[in-house]
């Protein structure tokens, strides 16, 4: 057994985290940077943390992944991270030449209280900072929130240091996005060219983490919001952000900075979350629905109809990100499958109200945790005691799978062990054929292997 | 594009080289990367700058002295909770990441698979998180009953002052199982070297010597510094069970804390990654007397050196019959094997940038292949691993390394092994050489370049001049090299394959380097219509 030790008794826990369902925040104000054209995201604080999130990054993305350290020693820790930031501006503006560095904090530099942005008007005031070029910064804390609250936090930052308002509205929509793949990034793209409705969408990692192999490096690849994008979203009519957990910040920042009225909704993953953000974006940008976007859901009502009896009934435990995970949740009841097990090391008082909301009359039963402690241990424990037909999450969910012989469905961050995320949309209706298909090929591949041979189906 | 150096003539100076790199940094940076970037010759003797400070907004291989302490040199033993006190991201980072394999026994105990961390929130940085460290180690005792706890610190640990070994000491006293505090806060050094040093005073302060087993076998030794990436470490313990040398402990591949605690009752310490382990060697010999001596099992000739380096301490005759036994055996395979590869990848050109002793030990491998290394450096090594052991006397101690405790060890009279100390010095005589290790400089070609810490642009720069057929690193590197059309091998995960080791690892790695040196589908990155001129058809749709 692989993870031998757990069993089904649950011991309440109010101090040890075992097998997350998070991580820290700089990672996400990493990702979240290198979806700004010409960025070079730097980590404030020692090498490890870099190290780390750069590591995670690549190893899910299988793409270069580009950042800078603070590489803080014992000194820095002492007497504050200032001049090894100051010297950082300097060395990265002449080695790697980027149009934006994108500065977060760290555990360490919150806790020894470095004012980023003290110590970057310090940097312009020295003329660290070459004519044209920019340098911004988000507090990032990790012990505060998860890997979500730090990609919020970052896209915060890029809105208020580039949105602009001039006297003229631009007839475009922001769309803010959550943290999603590159793959559904250029979904979200295609489905606005679908609507018709002209957009800037912040951030995009498509054609940055999923960039063809060429014979070239290219240290700051083509994709990526570019600043005249960012500038001009001061001016849109209306933004719409996908996930509230990592979106809403921007989005009221947006607002107080430059009135552009906002709305919240979740990121487009199943049947009715994506309902709910095409007629958000036909609301938006003042257009009908094209037949081409009515066609698509047919056909995802199609594969569902004609696969219900796979899935019904079939219970689920999900962990992952709560702006990922409430439409999926919400995808499986509608298919009527059975989330019984939830759990997102993200805090947040909204997570439950939203799951009650969802789940409260179609599956009583289910039980659901956010927050500390709301780990893949717990959420194994639970399944050792009533067990799953599926399991859907990050890489780590294997483990459980393997040892409980359970099928297994590899969505959110990190997936270290498959490819594919970067390639193949699960938003919108066409990524909610893959995430069925995803989950019909599992669920059929283990009734093939354990079916009796008398019972062995070719047609299903 | 400038066609590739004859490098069957001797390594070309890249001297131009160095100073196109050079002339990219402000001129203070300019000043320091000088002295890491050394043109080797081999016979005269030059000193490399290493183990200092990486320049703040480099783009650096290099992680943390958490990674050192908690990943590398703890992470592999299984029978240990490692409770990270921190905020999440490094008990996460941290789990599962760096292949170390374990087989525990049917009921043994093994937590590798688990993460445990306190998952510090604000309120515990701005009061404290001692308590909330202490309730963890109580619930991790109760749901999981281990027989040790270590607790690892991370950055904000220590500036909040909260003190792990007081808790340690407090928690020991309160469960009664041995539970130990590691002050390893990312920022203590300037890489994960001084991790392992933290690690090593910690193993050697809290473990090391608690179990006096009675002997087991007549040949017993420690195998120091081998972490068992891809099952390396199954490759070397089988080796050994042939050979009938009993194999104590290995620090830490495939390890456990309840044989490091009879560690102390080896023969023969045999240190393979001299960079992260050579503390504990040197502390037992001072404490206990227990000789060290440098191995590698990288590379078929290696092991069969090292093989023979461990019967000839021993000196028995039946010991000494059955390794040439093994090595005839075993090399009469891999000779076969190699013999069919060495022609399809001789005279390709490789370099290789990793670790504290990895880029020294592959060249091995490489070079039984006739794979010329032109470039080679280490990520967090110390100038004894660049130009040997000889001058750590005249290494100055900056304010990163004072940093780091030095413990004191005494003598222990009871277990000191004086028979050691004599068969040791008989040994000198004969010419056999106890703790020592030359470092990769002295075995690199006249020219080749040596860079410690090498960053982004260097590695870009790299690329251009010598344009290498396959380029080792890790995976923050291996993207980035290959977009620019150069195959990476990724010499801290292998790239998920694996063992590379002994006699059987050595032929998995020719076959690897079949597999990267021989394949066509890099001449395919070019589609075939690149260089046709652009048409522009009457058939073409016009809305588009």
């Amino acid at each position: 057994m692989l993870l031998r030790h757990t069993t089904n008794e649950v011991r309440e826990r109010n101090a040890l985290t075992v097998n997350p369902a998070k991580t820290c925040q700089p990672v996400g104000a990493m990702y979240c940077a290198l979806g700004v054209h010409g960025c070079l995201p730097h980590s404030h604080g020692s090498q490890g943390c870099c190290s780390y999130h750069r590591s995670a990054l690549t190893k899910h993305y299988k793409e270069p992944v580009m950042a800078a350290t603070s590489s803080f020693t014992e000194g820095s820790s002492v007497f504050g991270g200032q001049a090894n930031l100051l010297q950082a501006v300097e060395t990265i503006f002449s080695v790697y030449d980027p149009e934006i560095i994108a500065v977060h904090s760290t555990c360490l530099s919150e806790t020894i209280g470095d004012d980023l942005g003290q110590i970057l008007a310090k940097a312009r005031d020295e003329g660290k900072v070459p004519f044209g070029k920019h340098v911004l910064a988000a507090s990032t804390p990790s012990y505060v929130g998860s890997h979500v609250t730090g990609y919020a936090n970052m896209l915060e930052s890029f809105v208020k240091y580039f949105a602009e308002k001039t006297n003229e509205k631009i007839r475009q929509v922001n769309l803010l996005s959550g943290w999603v793949e590159p793959s559904d990034m250029r979904e979200l793209k295609r489905i606005m060219k679908m609507m018709k409705v002209r957009s800037v969408l912040l951030p995009d990692t498509s054609d940055v983490l999923d960039t063809p192999m060429t014979g070239k490096f290219e240290m700051y690849p083509k994709g990526g919001t570019t600043i005249a994008e960012i500038v001009s979203m001061g001016d849109s009519m209306e933004t719409l952000g996908l996930g509230e957990w990592a979106t809403q910040k921007a989005a009221i920042a947006l607002d107080n900075q430059c009135k552009v009225p906002f709305d919240i909704i979740d990121i487009p993953v199943g049947l009715r979350a994506t309902d709910r953000f095409i007629q958000a974006l036909a609301k938006a940008g003042r257009v009908s629905v094209p037949e081409s976007i009515t066609e698509e859901r047919g056909r995802l009502l199609d594969m569902i109809t004609d696969m219900h009896q796979y899935v019904y009934g079939k219970r689920v435990a999900v962990y992952g990100d709560p702006d990922n995970i409430i439409p999926l949740i919400e995808f499986l009841v509608d298919i009527d499958m059975k989330p019984v097990y939830v759990v997102s090391g993200t805090p947040g008082k909204r997570f439950e109200k939203r799951m009650e909301e969802i789940l409260k009359d179609r599956v009583p039963e289910a039980k659901y945790k956010n927050g500390p402690q709301a780990d893949m241990f717990l959420m194994h424990q639970w399944i050792k005691k009533e067990p799953v037909d599926l399991i859907i999450g990050n890489t780590y969910g294997k483990y459980i799978a393997r040892d409980e012989n359970i099928p297994f469905v590899r969505m959110g961050f990190p997936i270290l062990d498959r490819v594919g995320h970067s390639y193949f949309t699960t938003l919108g209706y066409v990524g909610g054929l893959r995430i069925l298909e995803k989950i019909l090929s599992v669920l059929m591949d283990k009734q093939d292997a354990i079916a009796p041979e008398e019972k062995f189906e070719l047609t299903m | 594009m400038p066609k590739r150096f004859d490098y069957s003539q001797g390594l070309p100076n890249p001297i131009i080289l160095r100073e196109e790199i050079l002339k990219k940094y402000p001129p203070k940076l300019a000043k320091k990367r000088a002295k890491a970037i050394v043109i080797n010759d081999p016979d005269v003797e030059q000193e490399i700058m290493a183990n200092v400070r990486t320049a703040p907004g480099i783009i650096t291989q290099r992680g943390c002295t958490y990674a050192g302490c908690k990943g590398v040199v703890l992470g592999p033993t299984r029978d240990i909770i490692n409770l990270v006190h921190g905020p999440i991201g490094c008990s996460f980072y941290a789990w599962l990441t760096r292949r170390n394999q374990t087989r525990p026994a049917e009921g043994e105990d093994n937590f590798m698979t688990y993460a445990f961390s306190t998952d510090m929130q604000d309120e515990n940085i701005v009061f404290g998180g001692e308590a909330k460290l202490k309730e963890a180690v109580r619930e991790a005792y109760e749901i999981f009953k281990p027989k040790a706890i270590g607790i690892f610190s991370t950055c904000p640990v220590g500036l909040i002052g909260d003190d792990v070994h007081s808790v340690a000491r407090d928690m020991k006293a309160e469960l009664g199982i041995n539970i130990f505090g590691f002050s390893c806060e990312g920022y203590r050094g300037v890489s994960q070297s001084a991790g392992h040093h933290i690690a090593n005073n910690g193993v050697f302060k809290n473990v090391v010597g608690l179990n006096d087993r009675p002997r087991e076998g007549k040949f017993q030794v420690n195998l120091l510094g081998e972490y068992n990436i891809g099952g390396d470490a199954f490759e070397i313990e089988r080796l050994f069970e042939e050979a009938g040398i009993t194999l104590i402990s290995t620090f830490s591949g495939n390890s456990t804390i309840k044989s490091m605690e009879y560690a102390h009752t080896a023969d023969l310490n045999m240190v393979m990654c001299h960079r992260s382990i050579n503390y504990i060697a040197e502390m037992m010999e001072e404490k206990y007397g227990i000789p060290w001596i440098k191995v590698s099992f990288v590379g078929a000739e290696s092991t069969c050196k090292s093989l023979r380096k461990i019967a000839d301490f021993f000196g028995d005759t039946e010991l000494k019959a059955k390794v040439e036994e093994i090595i005839v055996r075993e090399m009469a395979k891999v000779s076969a094997i190699k013999d069919e590869i060495k022609p399809r990848v001789e005279g390709k050109v490789a370099m290789m940038f990793v670790g504290g002793s990895r880029a020294h030990h592959y060249q091995d491998l490489f070079s039984e292949l006739g794979i010329h290394v032109v470039s080679a450096g280490y990520e967090f090594a110390h100038r004894d691993d660049y130009e040997g052991r000889k001058v750590i006397p005249n290494i100055k101690i900056d304010a990163d390394t004072r940093n780091i405790e030095e413990l004191t060890v005494t003598k222990d009279e009871e277990h000191f092994r004086d028979d050691l100390v004599t068969k040791k010095a008989e040994l000198v005589k004969l010419g056999y050489e106890f703790k020592n290790y030359d470092g990769m400089m002295p075995d690199m070609k006249k020219n080749s370049l040596v860079i410690d810490d090498v960053n982004h642009w260097e590695t870009e720069k790299l690329i251009e001049f010598y344009k290498p057929d396959i380029f080792c690193a890790g995976i923050k590197e291996k993207y980035v090299v290959q977009k620019l059309g150069v195959p990476l091998k990724q010499l801290h995960s292998y790239d998920y394959g694996g063992p590379y080791t002994c006699f059987d690892g050595a032929v998995n790695f020719y076959l690897e380097m079949e597999r990267m040196l021989a394949t066509n589908i890099w001449k395919l990155i070019d589609a075939p219509w690149k260089n046709e001129s652009e048409l522009v058809g009457s058939l073409a749709i016009e809305q588009y």
